[in-house]
């Protein structure tokens, strides 16, 4: 079956000719109809850029190059901006992580809905309206019929993250990326618009790429799972894989630090150091200077990203050896 | 939205109270001595000096005749004038319509020149227009406007003789002064007399120009930055990614998304324009020979006309503050997170 | 900073290019990337070049007449001659001798207005901001009120309580520009004092004064040097509008505006009289404003997005 979404070896380059730097460094991604796909990493990994290099979001600031951006059998990145914009917002949709600044505060929740069924689908205004009543409905926003009318600093921010999916979701997309969508919310409201996204997700069997640095949530609910670090992908696989064998010691450390494997212990796991910024890159592996088993080789040679099936890890030192891999 | 306005009028009274003690002060402070200033300096009478004296109140200390004045200005005697012995506030109202006329002008000018200018540079950022936009406003920002004016008169009327060099009209025309701009009354003229008063529009026209443009440049040299930075702050926004992660035109996102929210630090820009164009209407006034209040005022201070400079400051010092509580409260019917605040 | 080599599985150090700039030197850059601030500077050093050497570099004396020369065109002009390269003026006296000698007016004019204010605009926003309800009111309501006049006019009628002369036009340009400094400072302080390090100086002990000086007001330096920059350029134009309505410096001084009030009548015949002095106004104020955008783009990161 054929990948709703295949990326290959993405990067984008800040800086400037002399000084380049690699936010996103040869990053290979697959999406396959309705599949949910993990994005884990740190802040500075570059998930998100490499998603807002994808949809065109960077605007300008920075050089994105890639092998291959295939959409649904499109290659992205010959398309025109016209025929792109055609796709944005209305087969490929992005939410992002505040909702509280995702709105345009100036214009009514109804009429922001509203204007993404008027341009993608044409839709005339009584239609429009009914429409955004039934998406309000069905992203469990209580009266809705009052809320259309509503500013979005007169909503709370589980209410705009809502409002936000609902918008996304206005024009049935194949593909739904989420950028960090519950990060900024109350730990109650986390719970209900994951769930919402979930349900959504199956009910219209749209593919979902969740964006997050909580490894919790990936391992509970999907199926296969990115692990970036410093712009790069670490490794990959199906989620029980990854997070019950993983390879990486970058994927080791991050599930060790998580409160509840560390149970029993007097001290959180953590890995020292941080991610590499624009200034200080390490000539080899990007993880070397943190890595608790780094080698010689490390420091000196960057690994490549080696592929077996459903899996791929970039790593000279991998915890489980390549032999079992293969199998 | 109404206790809001409340507030900013409770603020309004002091402040005026403030003016009225800085102008009277103002005036009390200057040396010499008004009295002898006005009977001519010469072998005065000392009769006639302390007559004078008791009529202008000036043998009373000085917080009586602070509290006579304030008095006065409640009732709304605003003194009449040393030299031509109206009253202060007759001669404003006389006179401020030719400034209002001519600040209008220049603020539209300004404004619709000004904004044009930074939309334009914010869209095509780092471009030529750009560095152009950004150099044109800040040589305006950075001209002395009385040599500028001077330098479009000696270009545009002299040299070229396009346009007239000052007043408001030409002699020739015969335009009786029913509103005070010239432009509704050249109009009139034209209806009343359309043989001998044909044209008289176009004239007043072309009197308004060069001046407009003069007072017009640190409007438009101020807006077009402002209007540029505040696009570009709002393009930065998130909700304009998210305009864009909905896969709308380039030009929805800039006319719907953008411009709506940049131009809320606009107007406010725009208001506050005031304090320059009466400040500019001083110089612009001297140099077009436009009877405007600038104009009035400057010649008053030359005149030692006290009770001209002193009110004369009063009424423009009160106008900037009413017209600056104006652009506040547009500023919050504007900003719907200020006019919806719960 | 960091970056730990690691444990006993390597031998060698880890190679890692660190290259942080520091604050001196992304400063320099970044103003000297600046192509306008540059040349805005250059300009400025050779203005203040001419005032101060004017007096050796000066072709003629300011204040002679030359009877014989009066309204005398510019070199490259019929009828005009080398000895006065950009002509004479309707009493004989050359012009670019009396623009060279009009920089040392308005250039020391400027600053010394500009520093006439800014101690009691720092000391007073330093006290609205400590004191919010009591100074602070009571500054922010005569700020309001000084602001409430045009700048020009509220220095005019200064002038007329003071009468015409260069130390007047410097106090009343000062005081003309202590609102502003006043709330700039204030402004600045106030959003620092809401910041987490105030706080926690506060809570280990530190008095009033050493807030003030050094928590506070080092941090309120950015935004008070690019006000001052555009102060001093402000306060040129406003000595040059006083000079050119006969309030500020009075002829036959050579002050760029001064010299501009009696060319009004020569626009027809001599343009080079209304012209020169103009244009140097123009071109000073330009360059002084460039290196106040300069430097401030250098100065605050989070203004550079936006400007």
């Amino acid at each position: 079956m054929m990948s709703l979404l295949s990326i290959q070896n993405l990067c984008v380059r800040f800086g400037t000719l002399e000084k380049p730097f690699l936010a996103v460094d040869g990053v290979d991604l697959n999406v396959d109809q309705g599949e949910l796909l993990g994005i884990v990493g740190e802040s500075g990994s570059g998930k998100s850029v490499s998603m807002m290099a994808m949809m065109g979001l960077l605007d300008g600031q920075g050089t994105v190059t890639a092998d291959q951006m295939l959409f649904d059998g499109k290659e992205l990145s010959s398309l025109g901006p016209r025929e792109k914009r055609r796709i944005i917002g209305k087969d490929i949709a992005m939410i992002f992580q505040d909702p509280m600044t995702a709105l345009n505060p100036s214009y009514t929740v109804g009429f922001q809905i509203e204007e993404v069924l008027k341009v993608h689908l044409g839709m005339d205004r009584k239609v429009r309206r009914q429409r955004a009543i039934k998406l309000m409905r069905e992203v469990e926003i209580p009266d809705p019929e009052r809320r259309l009318s509503a500013y979005p600093h007169q909503l709370s921010g589980g209410m705009s993250q809502r409002v936000a999916i609902a918008m996304a979701i206005a024009c049935e997309p194949r593909l739904l990326i989420a950028d960090e969508p519950t990060t900024a919310l109350d730990v109650t409201i986390q719970a209900q618009i994951m769930d919402l996204l979930l349900r959504l997700q199956k009910e219209r069997g749209m593919a979902l790429m969740m964006i997050t640095h909580d490894l919790a949530v990936v391992s509970e609910v999907a199926q296969r799972v990115v692990v970036m670090y410093a712009g790069q992908v670490a490794e990959t696989g199906l989620v029980q894989d990854v997070f019950f064998h993983p390879a990486h010691p970058y994927t080791r450390a991050l599930i060790e630090s998580i409160p509840e494997s560390c149970r029993g212990a007097r001290r959180l796991s953590t890995l020292p150091g941080i991610v590499p910024g624009q200034y200080d890159r390490p000539s080899g592996c990007l993880l070397s200077p943190r890595c608790p088993i780094a080698q010689e080789r490390c420091v000196v040679e960057r690994p490549e990203l080696i592929r077996y099936t459903s899996r791929a890890v970039r790593c000279h030192t991998p915890l489980i050896p390549l032999q079992e891999l293969k199998s | 939205m109404f206790s809001f306005i409340l507030r900013r009028l409770a603020i309004l009274i002091p402040t005026f109270f403030g003016i009225t003690i800085l102008t009277f002060l103002l005036i009390h402070l200057i040396p010499g001595d008004p009295v002898m200033t006005m009977l001519g300096e010469r072998n005065i009478d000392p009769e006639m000096y302390k007559s004078m004296m008791a009529r202008l109140g000036l043998d009373q200390p000085l917080h009586m005749q602070y509290l006579h004045y304030l008095g006065g200005l409640l009732q709304g005697d605003f003194g009449k004038s040393f030299s031509s012995q109206s009253s202060v506030w007759g001669e404003f109202a006389a006179l401020f319509p030719a400034t209002l006329e001519l600040g209008i002008c220049a603020l539209l000018f300004g404004t619709v020149f000004g904004i044009l200018l930074g939309v334009l540079a914010a869209i095509k950022r780092g471009s030529i227009l750009d560095h152009g936009v950004m150099g044109l406003s800040l040589t305006g920002y950075s001209m002395p406007i009385f040599w500028w004016g001077l330098m479009l008169i000696m270009l545009f009327s002299s040299t070229l003789g396009w346009t007239p060099v000052s007043g408001r009209i030409s002699l020739t025309y015969d335009v009786q002064p029913y509103t005070g701009f010239m432009l509704i009354d050249s109009v009139i003229a034209q209806i009343q007399d359309p043989e001998y008063n044909s044209g008289a529009f176009l004239d007043a026209v072309m009197h308004l120009i060069l001046p407009s443009i003069v007072l017009g440049t640190i409007p438009l040299a101020v807006i077009s930055r402002m209007t540029r930075s505040s696009m570009l702050e709002v393009m930065g926004e998130d909700y304009v990614r998210t305009a864009k992660a909905k896969g709308l035109s380039p030009r929805r996102v800039i006319f719907v998304h953008t411009l709506r929210n940049a131009m809320i630090s606009v107007v406010t820009v725009i208001g506050l324009q005031i304090s320059t164009l009466i400040g500019g209407a001083v110089l612009t006034e001297t140099i077009f020979s436009w009877p405007g209040i600038g104009k009035w005022l400057v010649d008053a201070i030359f005149r030692r006309d006290y009770p001209v400079v002193q009110n004369g400051l009063l009424i423009v010092a009160i106008l900037i503050i009413l017209v600056n509580l104006t652009v506040d409260v547009v500023y919050g019917i504007v900003n719907p997170r200020i006019r919806h605040a719960r | 900073m960091m970056n730990q080599v690691l444990s006993k599985n390597v031998s060698a150090a880890s190679v890692v290019e660190m290259s942080y700039p520091s604050p001196l030197r992304e400063f320099l850059s970044s103003f000297s990337n600046n192509k306008g601030a540059l040349a805005g500077f250059c300009f400025l050093v050779l203005m203040v070049l001419a005032a101060v050497l004017a007096p050796w570099l000066a072709p003629h004396d300011p204040l002679m007449q030359f009877r014989d020369h009066m309204l005398q065109p510019p070199t490259w002009q019929d009828g005009g001659s080398v000895s006065y390269l950009l002509g004479t003026d309707e009493a004989g006296r050359d012009i670019l001798s009396r623009l060279m000698h009009g920089a040392r007016l308005s250039l020391v004019i400027g600053f010394s207005a500009v520093i006439i204010t800014l101690l009691p605009g720092i000391l007073l926003g330093l006290a609205a901001a400590f004191f919010p309800n009591t100074a602070g009111r009571l500054l922010m309501r005569l700020a309001d009120i000084m602001m409430s006049l045009p700048s020009v006019l509220l220095a005019i009628a200064i002038m007329a309580v003071l009468g015409p002369g260069i130390t007047n036009a410097m106090i009343a340009i000062a005081v003309v520009g202590l609102p502003g400094y006043m709330r700039i400072v204030r402004a600045s302080a106030m959003s620092e004092l809401n910041k987490d390090y105030v706080m926690a100086s506060r809570v280990s002990g530190a008095g009033v004064l050493r807030l003030m000086f050094i928590a506070v007001l080092p941090n309120c330096m950015a935004p008070l040097i690019v006000q001052a920059t555009l102060g001093f350029s402000s306060a040129i134009l406003d000595i040059a509008a006083l000079g050119f309505l006969g309030l500020g410096v009075q002829p036959p001084a050579p002050e760029w505006g001064t010299m501009l009030a009696t060319a009004r009548d020569y626009i027809t015949s001599a343009w080079w009289v209304v012209t020169f002095p103009g244009l140097t106004i123009l071109l000073t104020v330009l360059a002084i404003n460039l290196v106040g955008d300069g430097l401030r783009d250098a100065l605050d990161p989070k203004l550079k997005r936006a400007a």
